[in-house]
């Protein structure tokens, strides 16, 4: 114990930046929940950090801290603060961050849209695919909504890895993989060996049986040509 | 601390058993205090592998019930030091095991005991969960063929998602291959699945090969694990497998088919 110093590093960390016009308890209630009912494992215990560039009133921190310890969120700290409000937050405990160049031009970008809707726009600063960093097993499911999807594991056989956005598989694909589950028919599907028992983008689809041949067991490609699906050189 | 190590495959019949009494005797040989218990309730056959079926008492259920407490219940193994038995109810349904009670008697077991091995029923359901939602390991027995190979992938899910380890956000369940009822033969003529194309799917570590033989089925007649057998290659492979548990490199053997010798090939063997 007795040689054991401390260290104190700065490090980057990818967190959500949350930001809502709207920043009374009530408001955030309806809306957050709704936001994590789409994919409540994805936010499960999620950093985030509140942004109050564009905040006109005093929001209750205490309060708003306690809804987001009972959604099973953490706020780690408010962003784009003024001085009163940085002072406010501070003493409720949270952390008052510097908002950086990216991420200002991505919540200024998102205000338009929220007063058109209002609706929460959480900015992810590099989080933007959904990453799956084991094997996915036979007999689960995994879903990307809105995004991509990243596998670094196989996704085994009665496993099945579907996205809204283009997938990319690490490992062996032996399930199904579906992309461009939304209807989008620009979206692919990248895996570094081939064995599916289903791909499909936008809807079109190819089983296990359409698949053998020259791509078979090697890494792979597929696309939609024409509103058709073809195979393609990964690289 | 104790260590919590399910052995557990999805598939019935593929050496979960064999493998827990082996597995179980082969650390306590080694001098950890050990203890196996019977999750397969109705069933209840690890006793017979470890022959002591007559001496069973009272069982897990008795327990989780407050029927009887951990000292009347465990059974001592009369060959092996170190090593008790928690047996199964042989009259009660699967779902008299609580996530609580089950809790209770592997806290109460861990202040005692180094390591404690679950026997898991076959399947995916209640049972199969119970005895792998408290693991810290997992031994995933798979035999080389691939509706096996398909269940160890489901229960590889579960492991990874329906675990306390999982739903608390910890480090991940260890997982251990043990591929079992191995021919070597049958795997060369392509009637089989070969240890690589086994490793290749499930991607997890290779714990140990047990090759198909006839010392599993002598020893769970005469009701004394396999691992005791120490001539038998069977027996071997477990000693092995005991040993890359407690984390010692110990090379494969019994991979690959024997040439017969001369000798072997005149007087047969
Ligand atoms: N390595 C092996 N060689 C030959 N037979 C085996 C081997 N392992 C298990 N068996 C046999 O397979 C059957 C099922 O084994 P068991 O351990 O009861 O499986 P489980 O507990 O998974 O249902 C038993 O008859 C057992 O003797
Ligand atoms: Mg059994």
């Amino acid at each position: 114990m007795s040689d054991q110093t401390l260290e104190l590093k700065g490090s980057l960390f990818p967190l959500s930046v949350l930001s809502c016009p709207d920043l009374s308890v009530s408001a955030l209630q309806t809306q957050l929940s709704q936001k994590l009912a789409q994919a409540p494992a994805f936010f499960y215990q999620a950093p985030i950090i509140l942004n109050l560039t564009d905040c006109q009133q005093t929001p209750d921190f205490i309060a708003i801290k306690q809804l987001f310890t009972e959604l099973k969120l953490v706020l780690v700290g408010v962003c784009g603060a003024s001085s009163t409000l940085k002072q406010q937050a501070q003493q409720a405990g949270l952390a008052a961050l510097q908002l950086g160049k990216d991420s200002k031009a991505a919540a200024v970008a998102a205000a338009p849209a929220s007063k058109a809707a209002p609706a929460v726009n959480t900015v992810s600063v590099a989080m933007d695919s959904k990453v799956v960093e084991q094997a996915v097993r036979s007999g689960q499911q995994i879903y990307a909504k809105g995004t991509d999807l990243i596998v670094k594991g196989t996704v085994g056989a009665g496993a099945e890895v579907i996205a809204d956005g283009n997938i990319h598989i690490y490992g062996t694909l032996r399930g199904k993989a579906i992309a461009g589950a939304a209807g989008d028919s620009s979206k692919r599907i990248y895996c570094y060996n081939l064995q599916a028992e289903l791909v499909s983008i936008a809807g079109n689809y190819w089983l296990s049986e359409s698949l053998q041949g020259e791509f078979w067991s090697k890494s792979a490609c597929v696309k939609l040509q024409d509103d058709q699906l073809v195979l393609a050189e990964l690289v | 601390m104790a260590k919590i190590i399910v052995v557990t495959s999805g598939k019935g019949g593929v050496g979960k058993t064999t493998s827990s009494a082996a597995i179980g005797t082969g650390l306590a040989l080694k001098g950890h205090k050990t203890v196996i218990i019977d999750f397969d309730i109705g069933l209840r056959n690890l006793d017979l592998i470890m022959g002591c079926e007559r001496r069973v008492v009272y069982d897990f259920v008795n327990v989780i019930n407050g029927e009887a407490n951990l000292k009347q219940t465990l059974i001592k193994d009369k060959r092996t030091d170190n090593l008790f038995i928690l047996p199964a109810s042989q009259t009660r349904d699967k779902d008299a095991l609580t996530k609580d009670g089950v809790e209770r008697v592997l806290n109460e077991l861990a202040k005692d005991f180094d390591f404690i091995l679950c026997d898991s029923p076959a399947g995916i359901e209640a049972g199969a969960m119970m005895a792998l939602y408290f693991a810290d390991e997992a031994v995933v027995v798979t035999n080389p063929e691939v509706s096996s190979v398909r269940d160890s992938d489901r229960i590889l899910g579960m492991l990874s998602s329906k675990s306390r380890r999982a739903e608390q956000g910890l480090d991940a369940i260890k997982e251990h291959l043990l591929l079992t009822r191995y021919n070597p033969e049958r795997v060369e003529k392509g009637e089989m699945l070969s240890v690589d194309d086994v490793k290749e799917i499930l991607s997890i570590d290779l714990l140990g090969v047990i090759p198909e033989s006839q010392a599993v089925l002598n020893a769970s007649n005469s009701g004394q694990p396999v691992i005791l057998d120490a001539e038998s290659d069977a027996g071997q492979a477990y000693l092995d497998t005991v040993d890359r548990l407690l984390g010692e490199k110990v090379p494969f053997r019994f991979l690959t088919v024997e040439k017969k010798g001369l000798l072997k090939r005149i007087f047969g063997g």
